[in-house]
C-alpha cells in the first residue's frame, strides 16, 4: 500500500491507459500545454505527443461530440471536460447522442465513450463554477454515472469505465484531488456498479457519494460513542445499487442520504423514494436528507459552508433521526 | 466526334443510367412513403426529400465503400442510395424489427453499421461533430477514408456548425461537409435567419476549401462532390460543398405551408432534377427516352417489395422494451476493454 493523492491516482489512471491501449486518447480544454485545468494530465504531452493528448478549443459541443464519433469508429476517447458546470454546453451531444445512439440504432452502434469531469463546491468559486450535475445525469437512461471517492476508485475505475462499450461519466469532485489516500496496488480494476459499505454499523445508513463520503465518515466518527453508522459509498448513481441500500436499511432501520445536490428533483429523492418502494416496512422512522441549499452556489465561504453538507449538519439529522425512536 | 471520344460516351451512358435509376428510386421510394403515412401505416414526423434527389444522388457517387455517411432526418434518400435495402427501410418506419434500425429509430433514425451508414440525426447540426469524430478515428487509424456529413442550411444558423468546421479545418480531417441549402429552416427562409446568405463565405472563412453548385443538376453535384472527395483524399483536410435545392413537398406531413408562395413551389419544379437530367441527356444522347420507361418498372418492383417486406414484418414483443439501453452481452464480450 503507498499513499498518493486523488490526483496521483486519476493521472495514473489516464497514464496507464494512454499506454495500454492505443485507441485510448484524451481530448480536453488546456489538457496539453498547461497540464489539465486540475493537473491530472501534466506531462502527458511530451510523453503522448499531440495527437493523444488533444487540447481542444473552447468548443464543448463539438469536441464532445468528435469524441463520440470516434468512439463509433472504434477509438476508445477519454473526454475531460474542464468542469462539470461546461458539460451543459455539451449536454445535447450527451443526452442526443451518447446516450441514444445505440437505441435509436437497434443495438447496432455502441459508444465506447469515457468523459471525465470535475464537479462540485468547496472552493469559494461561486454560482456558475460550484454545480452538482451528477444526479442530473444519472436520470438518463443509456449512460453510466460514477462517482469515485477513493484513491483506490481513482485509480481503477477508469479502467472499468474504458472496458465498457457504452458511455461512462465519471465524476471527479474538485475538493478531492488533494486528498491523500492509500491506494490498492494488487487491483487492476474495480467493477463500475455497486456500492460500497465505507464504515459498517447498525443504527443508521448514512447513504452518500463522492466528496460527501468523507464527511460521512467524520461524522460516523465522531458520532461513534452514541451510537454506530453504517456509511455506504454509492459509487455509481446510473445504475443505483439498490440491494446494498436495501440491505443495510433493513438492518438499521433508518436512512440518512447525504448529497450535496440540490434537494428537489435530486439523486437523493430518487434514493428516498426506493427506499420507500422496497423497504417501507423496514423503516422505524421517515428517510431523512441533507442536501444542498435551495440557492444558487454564493461565494463567501461562510454561506457557501452553509450552502452544501457539513459534518455537523449530518450528525445533527444523524442524531435527530436515531434519537426519534430510541 | 472523335473514336477516342467513343469509350467515354459508353461509359457516360452506364453512368447516366445509374444517376436517373438512383434519382427514380428516391423519388418512387418517397411517393410512396406519403401514401403509407396517409394509410396510416408510417407514423411520427416523416420528412420528405423529394425535388433534392439530386445532390446526395451527386453526392453518393463520388464516395467509396470505405467511406462513412452521416446525414438528417431527412434521410431516406441517403441510406437507400448507401446501400440500406428499401425494404429494410420501408420495415423501419412500420416499426418491424426488420428494419434497419430494428423497428426503434424509425423515418429519422435509420442507421447501418454494415454500410457504414451512422444515421439519421434528428437535432439540427447535431451529427456534424459526430462526423468530425469519425474522420478524427479515421486519421489516427491513419487510413485514407472520408467522412461525409449532409446537413441543411438551416444548421448553419447553430453553434456546431461552426465548432465543427473550426475543428476540422484546425485538425486537418478528412471530412466532407454537403450542405443541402433548400431555402428553408422548416419556415423560416434564410435570408430570416442568416446575417451572410453565402454560406461558402462562412467556411472558407474556417479556411476551409467550398464550392457552390446547383444543387438541381445531379451532374453539377457530382462534379463537385468528386472533386471535393479527391481534394480531401490528396491533402486530408475537409471540404464544403453548398447545393442549392429546393424541397417540393412541406416539412414534414404536419406541415402547412403558410411561409411560401405556391408560385415559388411551381417555379421551382419547373427545374425538377429528374426531367431536367434525363432531357439533357437525351440530348447528349447518353439516354434514350425509352430508357425512363424501363428503369420506372425497375424502381416500381423494388418499391413493391419493400412494402411487401415491411407488411411481412413482425413487432418486437413488448417485453424487449428495454433492449438496447446498454450493449448487450455478445457486443460486451467483442467490443473488449482495454488490454
Amino acid at each position: 500500500m503507498k499513499e498518493i493523492t486523488y490526483r496521483e491516482a486519476c493521472h495514473d489512471a489516464v497514464r496507464s491507459a494512454l499506454l495500454a491501449d492505443e485507441r485510448v486518447f484524451l481530448i480536453g480544454e488546456d489538457i496539453g500545454s498547461y497540464g489539465g485545468c486540475y493537473a491530472v494530465s501534466r506531462g502527458m504531452l511530451s510523453e503522448f505527443g499531440p495527437q493523444r493528448i488533444r487540447d481542444a478549443p473552447l468548443s464543448e459541443s463539438a469536441f464532445v461530440g468528435a469524441a463520440i464519433g470516434a468512439a463509433m469508429a472504434g477509438m476508445r476517447p477519454i473526454v475531460e471536460l474542464m468542469t462539470v458546470n461546461f458539460s451543459l454546453l455539451a449536454l445535447d451531444q450527451i443526452v442526443n447522442n451518447a446516450a441514444t445512439l445505440l437505441h435509436m440504432s437497434g443495438g447496432q452502434i455502441n459508444v465506447p465513450l469515457v468523459i471525465r469531469m470535475a464537479t462540485g463546491a468547496g472552493r469559494q468559486l461561486a454560482a456558475q463554477h460550484s454545480h452538482s450535475w451528477e444526479g442530473w445525469y444519472a436520470h438518463i437512461p443509456g449512460l453510466k454515472i460514477v462517482t469515485p471517492a477513493t484513491v483506490d476508485d481513482a485509480r481503477w475505475m477508469l479502467q472499468a469505465a474504458l472496458a465498457d462499450p457504452d458511455p461512462v461519466l465519471i465524476f471527479e469532485h474538485v475538493t478531492l484531488y488533494n486528498e491523500k489516500g492509500a491506494l490498492n496496488e494488487s487491483l487492476t480494476a474495480v467493477p463500475l456498479p455497486g456500492a460500497a459499505i465505507r464504515r459498517p454499523g447498525n443504527d443508521l445508513s448514512i447513504i452518500t457519494y463522492g466528496a460527501c463520503v468523507n464527511k460521512a465518515l467524520r461524522a460516523a466518527t465522531e458520532l461513534a460513542e452514541k451510537f454506530s453508522c453504517e456509511v455506504i459509498d454509492l459509487r455509481s448513481l446510473r445504475p443505483l445499487d439498490d440491494a446494498t441500500m436495501l440491505a443495510s436499511v433493513r438492518k438499521t432501520s433508518r436512512a440518512l442520504i447525504v448529497d450535496e445536490g440540490w434537494k428537489s428533483g435530486g439523486i437523493s429523492a430518487e434514493i428516498s423514494a426506493r427506499l420507500m418502494e422496497q423497504a417501507f416496512y423496514a423503516l422505524d422512522a421517515p428517510v431523512a436528507r441533507v442536501c444542498g441549499a435551495e440557492v444558487p452556489i454564493p461565494y463567501p465561504k461562510h454561506l457557501e459552508d452553509a450552502a452544501i453538507p457539513q459534518v455537523a449538519a449530518i450528525k445533527k439529522a444523524a442524531e435527530t433521526l436515531v434519537g426519534s425512536h430510541e | 466526334m472523335t473514336a477516342a471520344a467513343q469509350p467515354t460516351e459508353a461509359s457516360g451512358r452506364k453512368t447516366a443510367l445509374y444517376l436517373l435509376r438512383d434519382m427514380l428510386l428516391c423519388r418512387r421510394f418517397e411517393e410512396k412513403c406519403a401514401e403509407e403515412y396517409s394509410a396510416g401505416r408510417i407514423r411520427g414526423f416523416l420528412h420528405l426529400y423529394i425535388g433534392e434527389e439530386a445532390v446526395a444522388v451527386g453526392a453518393m457517387r463520388a464516395l467509396a465503400e470505405g467511406d462513412a455517411v452521416f446525414a438528417t432526418y431527412r434521410d431516406h434518400a441517403h441510406a437507400l442510395l448507401r446501400g440500406v435495402s428499401a425494404g429494410a427501410i420501408m420495415a423501419e418506419m412500420f416499426g418491424k424489427r426488420e428494419g434497419c434500425s430494428h423497428g426503434r429509430g424509425g423515418s429519422m433514425h435509420l442507421f447501418s453499421r454494415e454500410h457504414k451508414f451512422f444515421g439519421g440525426n434528428a437535432i439540427v447540426a447535431g451529427a456534424l461533430p459526430l462526423a468530425v469524430g469519425y474522420a478524427l478515428a479515421t486519421k489516427l487509424k491513419n487510413r485514407r477514408d472520408v467522412t461525409a456529413c449532409f446537413f441543411g442550411e438551416g444548421a448553419i444558423a447553430e453553434g456546431e456548425f461552426h465548432e465543427s468546421l473550426n475543428l476540422a479545418a484546425l485538425w486537418q480531417l478528412p471530412v466532407l461537409f454537403i450542405c443541402e441549402n433548400n431555402l428553408y429552416a422548416m419556415g423560416t427562409v434564410l435570408d430570416r435567419s442568416e446575417s451572410q446568405i453565402d454560406l461558402c463565405a462562412k467556411a472558407s472563412s474556417y479556411r476551409i476549401k467550398s464550392t457552390c453548385v446547383d444543387g438541381m443538376d445531379v451532374m453539377a453535384v457530382v462534379n463537385a462532390a468528386t472533386e471535393a472527395v479527391q481534394h480531401i483524399r490528396e491533402t486530408g483536410a475537409p471540404a464544403f460543398i453548398e447545393c442549392q435545392t429546393y424541397r417540393f413537398r412541406a416539412h414534414s406531413m404536419f406541415d402547412p405551408e403558410l411561409y411560401r408562395d405556391p408560385e415559388e413551389v411551381k417555379r421551382w419544379k419547373l427545374r425538377d432534377p429528374i426531367p431536367g437530367f434525363l432531357s439533357k441527356s437525351v440530348a447528349a444522347g447518353q439516354l434514350l427516352t425509352t430508357d425512363l420507361e424501363l428503369l420506372e418498372k425497375e424502381v416500381a418492383v423494388i418499391v413493391q417489395e419493400a412494402v411487401a417486406f415491411a407488411e411481412r414484418g413482425t413487432l418486437e414483443p413488448v417485453e424487449d422494451l428495454l433492449r438496447h439501453v446498454y450493449s448487450e452481452l455478445e457486443i460486451r464480450q467483442s467490443v473488449g476493454g482495454v488490454k
